[in-house]
């Protein structure tokens, strides 16, 4: 397909060049992917085939025409990972759309449509559709679904990359497996932002289907340094909060700038330091996921009105509407992830053909040589990125369950479309009969229920036992499991929402208590049903900010790079003069970590012997690590006490000292404890909780039980302990072990750098060493488990008590 | 001794660790919500199909106090079954189980909203309430008796150390006691219904060892806080 005179017109008075790949898309034949930086016109050129096709001038069927009949129906599917980019999307595509002078249709179908819209898109939908993973779901679970989608031409996956990374994908290409079938001559188009494997990328979206792949000019090499400040990084922390004056300078000199932090907790600290400083009250304002919507929206308002000078912000940004304003990125704080600093980066400068601009603000020393890896691999486009495992079965479940809301199915044609898509190439008829077992029966190993069936088998069809279950089943739609959020509200009239914290956090504080949400400072009042009432206190100290959930591990690449740079004096050159003379130091007191060596040492510090691993392993993997070597440990008597870990590395304190770590790293042992002793852990039992929810064993939202709040639910630990307990070998345990062993436990992770370190080295020394000295000022350590929290809510309940005799006595 | 004990109105009680309470000098084991049944309730009822082995976990646990303290008398405080229904769906096994508890010793089934009837074949009677000493047994308050109560229904929970354990709250005029069913949810003490019948007094967490603390008592000293500003 060429492009029509009439685009050609359109794209000259704008004063526009068609881009190559936009051409390009435009020609292919069949499946394609684009990979684009973004600001390469990569949303229109995903739209152009179908606008093309769709004016009246490629089909002279007057199929447009016919649109008053209520008969042309549904022509393309937009699927974005954001609800706000749905809407956007619709704005930006309505002036071309107009401006062509095409009678196109184009509505978006979100969680935040309305029932009467969306009960008229079942019956009469628009040409174009802008919708997410998640409704897109929910529309395929309605018995319409084939009327709806049986005239689709056309498919386009935007922020494929993004989709990639989570369960939303998998789910995402199970409704296009769905979609497949029923519209079988059906065209899809992935676009993604720069990825370490386009190829691998292609086959998560087409399976065995051929894809053209496009990958679009990257533009010129981005302008990335580290920002050069007056004070040196300090040992430890992750606040950034030292290079303030210098972050101020570089928003001043720019546009407009955003400044991304790892996590929630420190967002909302280095947003107040900032503001602390900010003598010339620049405007800046913070985003992040925890914050109340309308209060991410005003801000996202602001900065497209172009009132803000720069915005503090997470992962809550990463994706997103283009602020072709924005001009300079500062990066607080190790990127863990090259692939995703490339991205960040790309966010500055919107324009193609423009270089971004980037600044770099390592929080500590150790990560002051991570950023200097992480820039070398920019350099070298060298991205990194694990390997996708297969499509989860957890996922799987629910579209078994979902596929039968729309109506009775075979199960040979099932598992035949099923393993069309992408993640689920591989999927054994074996598993795919667990699942449906699942969703059948339950699946459990005890078997002498008839009530448990949820599915029945009748005419050689599965379908619901009973209807009503369809319902249900719709509400609970969804791979996003989040954690029990509790809303965050200043007392008084009306109250504003400030926005939400993990119940866990919540459950810690007691009134009295001051946090930091929302960029200021609050006290809590009272915990009332699921809100949090609070007054601002801008004067106090803030007790308390952390309510991050899970924190991102360094990735393996990185990982690589970074004990490269370290073990290799003669390219130190490139670090900061203070970090170059710490590892140094090291050298001299003890010796340099290198690749292919693991070293290990031990020294006393306060009392205590302390057993420090540098792992270069990730965070998630080296807590594993600490949990079961305290373990091993706590049975060879040396009275563990306590651990933490780092990217970088572990360290364990103890009353007893370790002398020699070979046995404890043992492979083998290691494994053999992980199946026994942390089946018990609680990151077993989080991530079984959001198995459990994705595949419907768990139904977080029930009809008319919001009010009623709590008593209807309980918690899924119950669940997982009595599984455990009377049936180990259940379907949802395996996907647990499964999950957990590449994601928060990381166990592959331990396994490949005992693989890549054949060299052991453990060096006993008298005092701390440089390389472990920071880590003695990290937080988050560890107790360990069992009489430790048991001695914990002692201490709150004696502490309470006391508190209470006090109060009857005034 | 796991458990907390603790004089009320005239009667030397014992709050177990594991939520049942000890009448020592009667030799009485009280508990509450059993729900048994609950996952084949739901099960039937076309909601999610959960593990069907709550039954036999709520009875290992009890069958295990039971061989601890050899009671006289068990006393269910009502809601041992989730439904009629599900008590005539009862698992065999179940079943067995309760009659080997029952073996040798009184049983007494209080009423409750879920199970208001006696279920056929289970060994014992069923009586709407109990009188012991003073105090009255009955499933939920009833308002319309002046005596103290001890009670069942409301599933009560405290947060404690970021934990929410399950608990019994312990006020002037009632004294609740914790869900003992495998798969039973919890309201937490400040919820009004809960507040409305112990606005202060203890809560004893349930776990290993159980833990006391005081209620109604922090947000009144914040009140009182607020209104000195």
């Amino acid at each position: 397909m060429i492009l029509p005179e009439l685009f050609q017109d359109w794209f000259a008075r704008q004063g526009w060049q068609p881009h190559p790949h936009q051409l390009a898309l435009l020609a292919a034949p069949g499946d394609s992917l684009l990979i684009a930086p973004t600001g390469g016109g990569k949303t229109l050129a995903g739209f152009l085939p179908s606008l093309v096709e769709l004016s009246a001038a490629a089909r002279p069927d007057g199929y447009l025409e016919n649109g008053e009949s209520g008969k042309p129906g549904l022509d393309t599917l937009y699927v974005s990972p954001l609800k706000a980019l749905t809407a956007d999307i619709a704005r930006n595509l309505a002036r071309p759309v107009a401006e062509l002078g095409l009678a196109v249709r184009i509505e978006d179908r979100t969680g935040d449509t309305g029932q009467a819209q969306r009960r008229r898109q079942r019956v009469d939908p628009p040409h174009i559709l802008l919708t997410t993973p998640e409704s897109l779901a929910l529309m395929l679970s309605y018995p319409e679904a084939p009327a709806i989608f049986g005239s689709l031409r056309r498919v386009v996956l935007d922020e494929l990359h993004a989709l990639a990374e989570s369960k939303r994908g998998d789910q995402l290409m199970l409704g296009l497996a769905r979609l497949r079938a029923l519209a079988p001559d059906l065209r899809v188009t992935g676009l993604s932002a720069t990825v370490e494997d386009a190829q691998a990328l292609a086959g998560f979206m087409a399976g065995a289907r051929p894809v053209e792949i496009v990958e679009a000019d990257p533009g010129p090499d981005p302008d990335i340094a580290m920002l050069t400040t007056a004070r040196p990084a300090p040992w430890a922390g992750g606040g950034g909060h030292y290079a303030i004056p210098e972050v101020l300078a570089a928003v001043k000199a720019a546009r407009t700038t955003i400044i991304f932090i790892n996590t929630r907790a420190q967002a909302e600290l280095f947003f107040q330091a900032l503001w602390a400083e900010n003598e010339e009250n620049l405007p800046i304002g913070l985003h992040h996921g925890s914050l109340a919507r309308e209060q991410r929206q005003r801000v996202e308002a602001a900065m497209a009105a172009g009132e803000l000078r720069a915005v503090v912000a997470t992962g809550s940004l990463d994706l997103g509407i283009d602020w072709g304003a924005v001009d300079l990125v500062i990066q607080v704080g190790a990127p863990k992830n090259v692939k995703r600093l490339v991205q960040r980066i790309g966010r500055a400068n919107h324009r193609y053909n423009a270089p971004s601009v980037a600044r770099i603000v390592p929080a500590n020393r150790f990560e002051q040589i991570e950023c200097v890896a992480a820039l070398q691999a920019v350099a070298a486009r060298d991205l990194d990125g694990d390997p996708r495992g297969a499509g989860p079965l957890d996922v799987l479940c629910q579209h078994i369950l979902l596929t039968a809301c729309a109506g009775p199915f075979d199960a040979d044609a099932l598992f035949a479309e099923v393993v069309t898509a992408g993640p689920y190439r591989g999927l054994t008829r074996g598993d795919f009969d667990a699942c449906l077992d699942f969703a059948a029966t339950g699946g459990y190993a005890l078997r002498a229920y008839d009530r448990w069936q949820r599915l029945m088998l009748r005419d050689g069809l599965w379908r619901l036992r009973d209807p009503r279950a369809a319902k249900l089943l719709r509400m609970n739609v969804g791979t996003i499991v989040e954690a029990e959020m509790l809303k965050v509200r200043l007392r008084g009239r009306g109250g504003a929402p400030l926005g939400e914290v993990e119940e866990a956090f919540a459950a810690s504080l007691t009134p009295g208590d001051s946090f930091l949400i929302g960029g200021r400072v609050v006290r809590m009042d009272a915990l009332r049903e699921m809100v949090i009432e609070v007054t601002p206190q801008p004067s106090a100290q803030p007790k308390i900010a952390v309510f991050s959930g899970v924190k991102l591990a360094m990735s393996t690449q990185l990982a690589h790079r970074v004990l490269a740079l370290i073990g290799d004096p003669a390219r130190h050159g490139a670090l900061p003069p203070e970090t170059r003379d710490w590892l140094a130091l090291q050298a001299e007191v003890s010796r340099l970590p290198e690749p292919g060596l693991l070293l290990s040492e031990s020294f006393p510090h306060a009392g205590l012997w302390h057993f420090a691993l540098y792992g270069f392993a990730g965070r998630n993997a080296l807590q594993t690590l600490g949990l079961l070597l305290t373990r091993e440990m706590e049975e060879a008597g040396l009275g563990p006490l306590g651990f933490l870990s780092t990217d970088y590395a572990l360290l364990i304190w103890s009353l007893d000292p370790v002398t020699d770590p070979a046995p404890l790293l043992d492979a083998s042992r290691l494994r053999a404890g992980l199946g026994d002793w942390l089946g018990e852990n609680a990151v077993m039992k989080r991530t079984f909780r959001n198995v459990a929810v994705v595949a419907g064993l768990i139904q977080r939202n029930m009809p008319g039980a919001r009010k009623s709040g709590r008593q209807a639910t309980f918690s899924s630990d119950i669940l997982y302990d009595t599984l455990r307990r009377y049936d180990p070998d259940h379907l949802m345990l395996r996907i647990t072990a499964d999950e957990a062993g590449r994601g928060l436990v990381d166990f592959g992770r331990i396994e490949e750098m005992l693989d890549r370190s054949p060299r052991r080295d453990h060096r006993m020394l008298d005092r701390v060493s440089p390389l472990a000295a920071p880590l003695l000022l990290e937080v988050g350590r560890v107790p360990i488990r069992g009489e430790g929290r048991e001695r914990l809510a002692q201490i709150e309940a004696d502490a309470l008590m006391a508190e209470a005799l006090l109060d009857a006595i005034v | 001794m796991n458990g907390y004990g603790f004089d009320y109105h005239g009667l030397r009680l014992v709050a177990r660790g594991s939520g049942v309470l000890w009448w020592p000098e009667g030799r009485w084991l009280i508990v509450a919500d059993l729900h048994l049944g609950k996952s084949e309730r739901l099960a039937r009822r076309g909601g999610p199909l959960l593990p069907p082995y709550e039954g036999v976990a709520t009875l290992e646990r009890l069958a295990a106090e039971v061989a601890a303290l050899n009671p006289a008398c068990v006393i269910s405080l009502g809601d041992a079954f989730d439904d009629m229904a599900a008590v005539a769906a009862l698992d065999p096994e179940i079943l067995r189980g309760v009659q080997a508890l029952a073996q040798g010793r009184d049983c007494i089934w209080i009423a409750g909203n879920h199970d208001p009837d006696v279920p056929q074949g289970l060994p014992g009677r069923v009586c709407p309430q109990l009188a012991l000493g003073p105090v009255i047994l009955c499933h939920e308050p009833c308002p319309e008796l002046e005596e103290v109560q001890v009670c069942g229904h409301f599933h009560p929970v405290v947060r404690l150390a970021g934990e929410r354990r399950r608990a019994f709250l312990l006020g002037a005029r009632r004294l609740i006691l914790p869900a003992f069913g495998a798969y039973t949810g919890g309201l937490a003490w400040d919820e009004p219904a809960l507040a409305a019948e112990v606005p202060r007094g203890l809560a004893i967490a349930c776990g290993t060892r159980p833990l006391v603390l005081p209620i109604g008592v922090s947000q009144r000293r914040a009140r009182r806080r607020w209104r000195m500003r």
